[in-house]
């Protein structure tokens, strides 16, 4: 009963101060905002209106027509028409363009031999994105090859749509975006709480007073929670509006997801405040942490991709987990049943996680 | 009032802190009895901050060991919080939470019945005068509406035993006063104080006195034992030229110190020494200086400058 009283005011006290703190209030919405928006619109395997040039030296009606199907799918866009393939490698020596086409003059007796390559893509190969984009208009050139005979059907030549709707990545990426956002604020909120207290010397009073760890720790994390799933909300909304993100799955699992997740990363801010010394020291490490978590939990490269060695790692991090989990929800109609294991994982991290806090954590000056 | 009681609340023996090589607090022997204003008085660094903490739990000590209202220290101090109030040095309320929020807190924290709280929280702002500061940010508060709020914080649970660190540093003469008259009425309410300062004036109203320097205990006892018992005559000289005078006086080897207060020099000399009067008055005639002699009791701060110097003297000897 008392212990109860004493959670809900160092509950109450953490609201009152975080309403006060417009800063850090603005930052509960901002940077979900304002991190959807570049994630959204900056990671974008789509690549479209690469910088590039052209140089026809064909000039026949099939060469033209070529060049005008290369254009519709907005992958390249020709800002230099130029003579010669030296040019463009000028062009891309200097990083003017990202790629260049060459259409040699016997243009169109490649394509009826089909046994040649019958334009050069040229492309800057030190961006793998790019590189990318390179492969996949091979297989239009393909369509080209295989094509019997120049005739007034080349208008309607098939040109592979290159932007291809169920690919799009804002949809792959605000999921594990999620994630990515609460880490940082998560870890960040609690990560400066306990330090920022013992700075400011109002630690030194509070541990002489009766308040246990336990409720001091969670009184700390509860009402970070809420706010979490608040900005969950906002981004799932942002989500849906901006990006068209799906939630296919149910709302309910997500939340439950998330508040696990949420639960996890408090925690793990909660032990770094009890090792920092300064709120410094304490924004360093979550910075240090949240690397890892945007690197290798899948948000970026596929996890199945990465060396043994760190997906091990990888495996460690709640982002890891929480990823599977609202991709799995939010894109393929997922339950939270059939992802169990990994919800589980999450629980387990939160209590090892909180418990190192507490037992870190002593009602002591030395 | 004054019942003398022989049930000691805080009872030390050979409490020692180290910090690295720096013996902040050594071999501290204390013995706080009841219903008592006890006081710390001490120079910067003398070890009074260092030895509340330990005495609160906050520190463990390096050796020795102190009962606490029959707690043991270092032991479970937790059970000792309730029981405790402590102000600390430094402000340590939330300073982005109005004055009643603060109270409230500290009011939720250790329980306070929730009906007779508001009640309590009311009594303590009129009693400690903070009626128009209720709904102030404590950040902003001045450095004396900051003091008495954390007092009327520390005092909010009804503790039997207030720690107080140095309280009134920012506090001005008449809200002073104040101050020590709520302290003294706790002290009637049954309530054991123990008080450091750096302030002689301070030093004189408490009942007892303990001097600390260099983390040693060098004096304590009643402020008028202690007054009684310096081992030194005091010599007030009033002389036409107090600088040169002074020069003059140091240049004794008997004298332990001389200060100027004003115009007026006070000067130290053991009781061992035969005649100090003559002595001060040759030296002065001897050069021409005009000056008026007389020998007056010790005050506070002359036995405090008797012990912190006795104990110098042997180190700048080695
Ligand atoms: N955590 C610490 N680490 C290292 N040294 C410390 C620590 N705390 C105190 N000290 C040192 O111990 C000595 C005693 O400090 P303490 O704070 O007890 O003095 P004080 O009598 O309260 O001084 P003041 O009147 O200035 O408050 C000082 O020399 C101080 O530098
Ligand atoms: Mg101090």
């Amino acid at each position: 009963m008392n212990s109860l009283g004493r959670l809900f005011a160092v509950m109450g006290k953490e609201l009152r101060q975080l309403r006060r703190d417009r800063l850090t209030f603005a930052m509960i919405v901002g940077i979900p905002i304002m991190q959807i928006l570049l994630f959204g619109y900056a990671i974008n395997t789509d690549v479209r209106n690469l910088k590039s040039a052209i140089a026809d030296q064909a000039g026949t009606h099939l060469s033209r027509q070529f060049i005008s199907d290369l254009k519709q799918t907005q992958v390249l866009d020709f800002q230099y028409v130029v003579e010669t393939p030296m040019e463009i490698e000028e062009l891309l020596r200097t990083g003017r363009i990202s790629a260049g086409v060459y259409i040699p003059y016997d243009f169109d007796r490649r394509v009826i031999d089909g046994n040649r390559f019958a334009a050069h893509l040229l492309v800057d190969g030190a961006d793998p994105t790019i590189v990318g984009v390179a492969n996949q208009l091979r297989s239009m050139r393909v369509t080209f090859d295989t094509w019997e005979a120049p005739s007034e059907s080349a208008g309607t030549l098939e040109v592979r749509p290159f932007y291809n709707p169920d690919q799009r990545s804002a949809v792959y990426v605000v999921p594990g975006l999620i994630g990515i956002i609460l880490t940082f604020t998560m870890m960040l909120f609690t990560a400066v709480s306990i330090v920022r207290e013992r700075e400011l010397g109002n630690l030194e009073l509070l541990i002489n007073t009766p308040v246990r760890t336990i409720e001091l720790m969670v009184g700390k994390v509860v009402p970070y929670i809420v706010i979490g799933l608040v900005q969950l909300g906002l981004i799932v909304a942002v989500g849906q509006l901006l990006f068209n993100v799906p939630l296919r799955g149910s709302f309910v699992d997500l939340y439950l997801a998330a508040s696990v997740f949420i639960a996890a990363n408090l925690a793990l801010g909660l032990f770094v405040s009890t090792i920092v010394k300064t709120q410094f020291q304490a924004i360093q490490a979550t910075i240090f942490m949240i690397m890892p978590s945007i690197l290798i939990t899948g948000f970026i490269f596929p996890f199945d991709g990465m060396p043994k060695i760190i997906q091990y790692i990888g495996e460690i991090l709640p982002n890891t987990h929480f990823i599977r989990m609202t991709r799995g929800i939010m894109l393929r109609d997922a339950s939270l049943g059939d992802m169990a294991s990994e919800l589980l994982i999450l629980v387990v991290f939160t209590f090892v996680a909180m418990t190192a806090a507490i037992l870190r954590f002593s009602k002591r000056l030395d | 009032m004054n019942v003398v009681n022989t049930d000691l609340v805080i009872k030390a023996r050979g409490l020692s802190k180290n910090f690295g090589n720096l013996a902040a607090v050594s071999d501290l022997d204390l013995d706080v009895p009841r219903a008592m204003i006890y006081g710390f008085l001490g120079p910067n660094g003398s070890g009074k901050s260092t030895t509340i903490r330990m005495l609160c739990g906050l520190l463990t000590p390096s050796s020795g060991s102190a009962v606490v209202l029959g707690t043991e220290v270092p032991g479970d101090t937790e059970a000792l919080k309730p029981r405790i109030g402590y102000m600390t040095q430094k402000f340590s309320l939330y300073g982005d939470l109005t004055c009643i929020e603060n109270l409230r807190f500290i009011a939720d924290i250790y329980s306070y019945p929730r009906e007779k709280k508001a009640a309590r929280i009311n009594e303590l702002i009129h009693k400690y005068d903070l009626t128009a500061q209720v709904h102030q940010f404590t950040g902003t508060l001045s450095g004396g509406e900051k003091q008495r709020l954390a007092l009327a914080c520390a005092v909010l649970h009804k503790p039997e035993l207030l720690f107080l660190d140095e309280p009134t540093s920012a506090v001005d003469p008449k809200s002073r006063r104040d101050f020590w008259a709520s302290l003294f009425e706790l002290v009637e309410m049954g309530t054991t104080i123990l008080v450091s300062t750096h302030y002689m004036d301070e030093a004189e109203r408490c009942h007892r006195l303990a001097i600390l320097d260099h983390g040693t205990k060098v004096a304590d006892g009643t402020p008028t034992d202690l007054q009684a018992s310096t081992g030194m005559t005091v010599i007030e000289v009033l002389a036409d030229n107090p600088a040169r005078a002074q020069a003059l006086i140091k240049r004794l080897p008997d004298v332990t110190s001389v200060t100027q207060l004003g115009l007026k020099l006070r000067v130290l000399i053991p009781n061992t020494t035969p005649e100090p009067l003559s002595l001060v008055t040759t030296m002065l005639s001897e050069h021409d200086i005009h000056a008026s002699t007389e020998e007056v009791p010790a005050s506070l701060e002359d036995v405090f400058v008797a012990v912190t110097q006795k104990k110098r003297a042997p180190e700048t000897s080695e």
